[in-house]
């Protein structure tokens, strides 16, 4: 089939961008999104132009690599879906796509359609973590975990960490990424001692970073690529309510005279 | 170039923990004063990083991905092994560390895969312990499953993101450390030379991805933790931007590199689907467990398989290995596959391919179980074949995965150049000939949280390397050389694009150096090979230029050494006039076409010398003195 892309380019940081327009023949359906790039890609050398940048790597929808807003929706909308497992069989002859990076205020565009996502690795470093010696742990069956919340645990787990809630939500929240963790951790067993802890230190993070508040449009959880429910961010809420209830108590040891 | 393994002394049983008890410690003041390097944050690099700067060295890590969180090991589906004997089915250390050495085809030294064996429950603790999601049962215990190459289940996993939740484990715990401000994290930073200073290894030289900025960085040890180099072939399972560089790097820097012709094809992968197919997809070997494998029994068949009678399928691996069935290791699944359909039993458009049929799965079990079990899998391959795999059986075909080859390292995972550890894939240390499943999650884990964190501070203690900066001369030099070889690419301005090169290689390796080899096309394959890469260097295109992120001009630079590292591979391949595990040499077969092994002659590890550009390398031998297990005829029938 015959193509018209619009795609976003920008050389770096500074430059303000612009949209390019390319035509493409000869797309397979077999074909995925990232393929039918890198065939523009091929040509662009070919041609002397400079290829279009994308972030991808493991091309199966696992690394969080890949992500690009594909007529208006990240990852193109498709349930389920990363950009690097969208199927060419889902577009028709003659079609035109749009194709821009993530737009948010805490993603920089560093390159066409590549951003700078490391904000959510501040998040991570705030407090996504168990603190646990290496060599310390107690025998793994020593601590039974209830079948139920392991498997709850386990879709928060799932998160990718791609960034797409926060390029599909109009405010620019990470409420969904970062609820992921908090739920994921909070669910289990040995994440109870630093649950407040987290949740507090988490969402502080997410606050110094710029992303924005939580009005309940739910973008994130359509645009998720790995169908994370929206609930978790409920249960963030919730921990995170009680951290700061409990903050002043934790503090001191005791309630502090004020 | 001296091959000391430095295997303890001892039975087998006693060798790691009276190592353990004799080996040098560093003082947690001294710890501090040192600075450790560290390439690569996959499940090897994540956990060594974590665990050293936990102890408190100060550690400076690099991955190319835009976060420590993507490297390659998150793709990982299946599972990871330990000893647990959780389904009390018989297993114990003992039996883990048999499989895994006669799932090599005992090509692999002892010491350190019983280590191996030893180490794998804690790592399950620690894995749990740092709040990784592994499946359950509803007891509340820890659920199992079965792999290929065993008896006993003793697979952990978390649905079929078993890679994912590990590194994110691992991840979690490094992102506590860069936090606590013990490591020093670069990502979008890609490794490009090793620097060896007074014979040390002492530092690298990295290219920063968004700027181009070249920078070198000192240390007392470099620890490699890169992954492996099945993108040589151009297409395989690996993430695109696997690659050999830092490994390469190290070879041509004076490291030994074993048995690179020791690469595992997985029979459990989609077909290829047309020319511009940039990679494939494993469907985890998990699904051994409840699809059957079979092709029509009549050559050219070309009925929709629903139109084929069940008298009329030939069920091949059930009928060829009754033991083991559909559940054979990788390499003899891999071979059955390839040679039903080059004797014309293949299915599909390209005529590559076998079914993987869950029907009788499903009417045992319930599609709500298979669901559960393997949802995601299932998923992914309607996604990318249209085709629904609760109705029709999935079309699979194997393809390259995996590299067992690596690195030279001794027992203390020290490769031929002092101070450069080598961790993970990218070393050769454990699997011989042939990984089994779910034995490389667990490899780089120990290696990273149980073995190297021991190793580099007996390493540290007893050599008590200098202090040294990056004004020592070695640093400029190297730097040199990786400006001058950028500059070199970006000027060639030829005609073709770098995946023009490297699927043509790839074409190469997979016909001569893949699923089965023979002697005069490995000596034509390492022509062509030659050719090519003069070629690259004359032809190649590199769009962009030296400064700003530049995607092509990275893959270039990896091209390049992959052209290098194939060539090594067919040589390697071409001199081990034997078949063992991955490496099947077809003039080398029993009669009834299995893996003929010449005990008495290739009982050893080969390793690879660099010396120049312009001279053969030199291949040096490692025995491996097999002393408790007796290499038999590995026999899955
Ligand atoms: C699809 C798939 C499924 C698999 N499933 C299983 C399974 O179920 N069970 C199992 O046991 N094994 C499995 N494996 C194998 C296993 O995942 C890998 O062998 C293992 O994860 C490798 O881990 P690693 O830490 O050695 O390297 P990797 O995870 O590959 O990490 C390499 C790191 O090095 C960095 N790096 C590389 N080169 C450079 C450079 N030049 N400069 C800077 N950084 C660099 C990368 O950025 C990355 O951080 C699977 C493999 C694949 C491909
Ligand atoms: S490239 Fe890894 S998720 Fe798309």
């Amino acid at each position: 089939m015959k193509l018209t892309l619009h795609i976003w380019r920008q050389r770096d940081r500074g430059d303000r961008g612009r949209f390019v327009t390319y035509r493409l023949d000869d797309v397979s359906p077999h074909m995925s999104f990232l393929e039918m790039l890198d065939v523009l890609n091929e040509q662009l050398v070919g041609r002397g132009e400079e290829p279009v940048a994308f972030d991808h790597d493991c091309r199966e929808g696992i690394c969080g690599a890949c992500g690009v807003v594909i007529n208006g929706l990240p990852h193109g909308g498709f349930p389920g879906t990363t950009t690097c497992q969208l199927h060419m069989r889902h577009f028709q002859d003659g079609d035109e796509i749009t194709v821009e990076p993530w737009r948010s205020k805490a993603f920089p565009v560093i390159k066409d359609l590549v951003v700078d996502r490391s904000a959510l690795d501040r998040i991570a470093q705030a407090g996504g973590f168990i603190s646990v010696r290496t060599g310390s742990a107690p025998e793994a069956n020593s601590v039974p975990g209830p079948k139920e919340a392991a498997d709850l645990a386990m879709d928060a787990a799932e998160c990718i960490g791609c960034g797409a809630c926060v390029a599909a939500c109009p405010n620019g929240a990470a409420m969904l990424f970062t609820a992921a963790k908090i739920s994921h951790l909070g669910l289990l067993p040995q994440g109870q001692p630093e649950r407040e802890r987290r949740a507090r230190n988490m969402v502080s993070a997410m606050q110094r970073e710029g992303f924005g508040a939580c009005t309940n449009y739910r973008e994130c959880e359509a645009a998720c690529p790995k169908r994370i429910s929206i609930n978790f961010i409920a249960r963030m809420n919730r921990d995170f309510l009680k951290a700061s209830l409990l903050h002043g108590r934790e503090r001191g040891g005791k309630r502090q005279a004020r | 170039m001296k091959l000391d393994a430095k295997i303890p002394g001892g039975p087998l049983q006693q060798k790691w923990s009276d190592y353990l008890n004799d080996i040098k410690l560093v003082s947690p003041a001294n710890k501090r004063k040192f600075e450790i390097i560290v390439v690569g944050t996959g499940l090897a690099g994540a956990s060594v990083a974590a665990t050293l700067a936990e102890l408190g060295y100060r550690v400076l890590a690099f991955c190319y991905q835009d976060s420590s969180r993507r490297a390659h090991s998150i793709s990982a589906q299946g599972g990871i092994n330990a000893a647990k004997n959780y389904p009390n089915d018989g297993d114990s250390v003992w039996r883990l560390f048999y499989d895994t050495i006669k799932g090599g085809d005992f090509r692999s030294r002892e010491a350190n895969v019983y280590r191996l064996a030893e180490v794998s429950n804690s790592i399950i603790d620690q894995c749990v312990a740092q709040g990784v999601p592994f499946a359950r049962e509803y007891g509340g215990g820890l659920a199992n499953r079965s792999f290929g190459g065993a008896l006993v289940s003793r697979t952990f996993y978390a649905r079929g993101q078993t890679g994912q939740q590990l590194l994110l484990g691992a991840y979690a715990a490094l992102m506590r450390q860069v936090a606590a401000g013990q490591v020093e994290l670069h990502p979008r930073c890609e490794m490009l030379d090793l620097v060896v200073a007074d014979g040390r290894a002492r530092g690298i030289v990295t290219r920063r991805l968004e700027t181009g900025q070249i920078e070198t960085w000192s240390a007392h040890a470099v620890l490699l933790a890169s992954g492996g180099y099945g993108n040589a072939f151009y297409l395989s399972t690996n993430a695109k931007g696997c690659n050999a560089t830092a490994a390469w790097r190290a070879y041509k820097r004076g490291a030994g590199f074993a048995n690179p012709c020791f690469t595992q094809i997985h029979p459990t992968c989609i077909p290829r689907s047309g020319d511009y197919q940039s990679k494939l997809t494993l469907m985890s070997e998990s699904l051994r467990n409840d699809g059957r494998v079979w092709v029509p029994a009549r050559k050219g068949d070309r009925r929709d398989p629903g139109d084929i009678p069940e008298a009329e399928r030939d069920y091949y691996l059930e009928r060829m290995y009754p033991t083991f069935g559909n559940l054979v290791p990788r390499d003899v699944a891999s071979r059955a596959a390839k040679r039903m359909c080059d004797d014309g039993h293949g299915v599909g458009p390209s005529g590559q391919g076998v079914y993987l049929d869950f029907a009788a799965a499903i009417e045992r079990l319930g599609e709500q179980a298979v669901r559960e079990r393997y949802g995601n899998l299932f998923e992914m391959y309607e996604r990318i074949t249209g085709e629904d795999p609760y109705r029709v059986p999935m079309r699979i075909y194997p393809a390259v995965h995996y590299t067992m080859g690596g690195l030279w390292v001794d027992y203390n995972l020290m490769s031929t150049i002092p101070g450069l550890f080598v961790l993970g894939e990218a070393n050769f240390s454990d699997h011989g000939a042939n990984r089994l499943g779910a034995s490389a999650l667990m490899q780089g884990l120990a290696d990273g949280y149980f073995i190297a964190p021991f190793t580099l501070g007996h390493y540290l203690a007893g050599e008590k390397p200098p202090a040294l900066d990056t004004s020592h001369p070695a640093f400029a030099d190297a730097r040199r050389q990786v400006e001058e070889r950028i500059g070199r690419l970006l000027g060639i301005g030829g005609p073709h694009s770098v995946d023009h090169f490297h699927r043509r290689l790839g074409a190469i390796l997979w016909d001569k150096c893949g699923m089965g080899r023979r002697g005069e096309g490995l000596e034509q394959a390492i022509g062509e090979i030659r050719g090519l890469r003069e070629e690259f260097w004359k032809q190649v295109r590199v769009p962009g230029g030296a400064e700003g992120l530049n995607p092509e001009l990275e893959k270039a630079g990896r091209v390049a050494d992959f052209l290098e590292l194939g060539e090594l591979m067919c040589r390697d391949a071409l001199e081990r006039r034997e078949s063992c595990g991955g490496h099947f040499r077809e003039e080398y077969q029993t009669e009834e076409g299995e893996a003929l092994r010449d005990d008495a002659n290739f009982t050893h590890a080969a390793v690879w010398e660099y010396r120049g550009d312009d001279q053969e390398p030199a291949r040096h031998a490692e025995p491996l003195n097999l002393e408790v297990v007796k290499p038999s005829q590995r026999s899955y029938k």
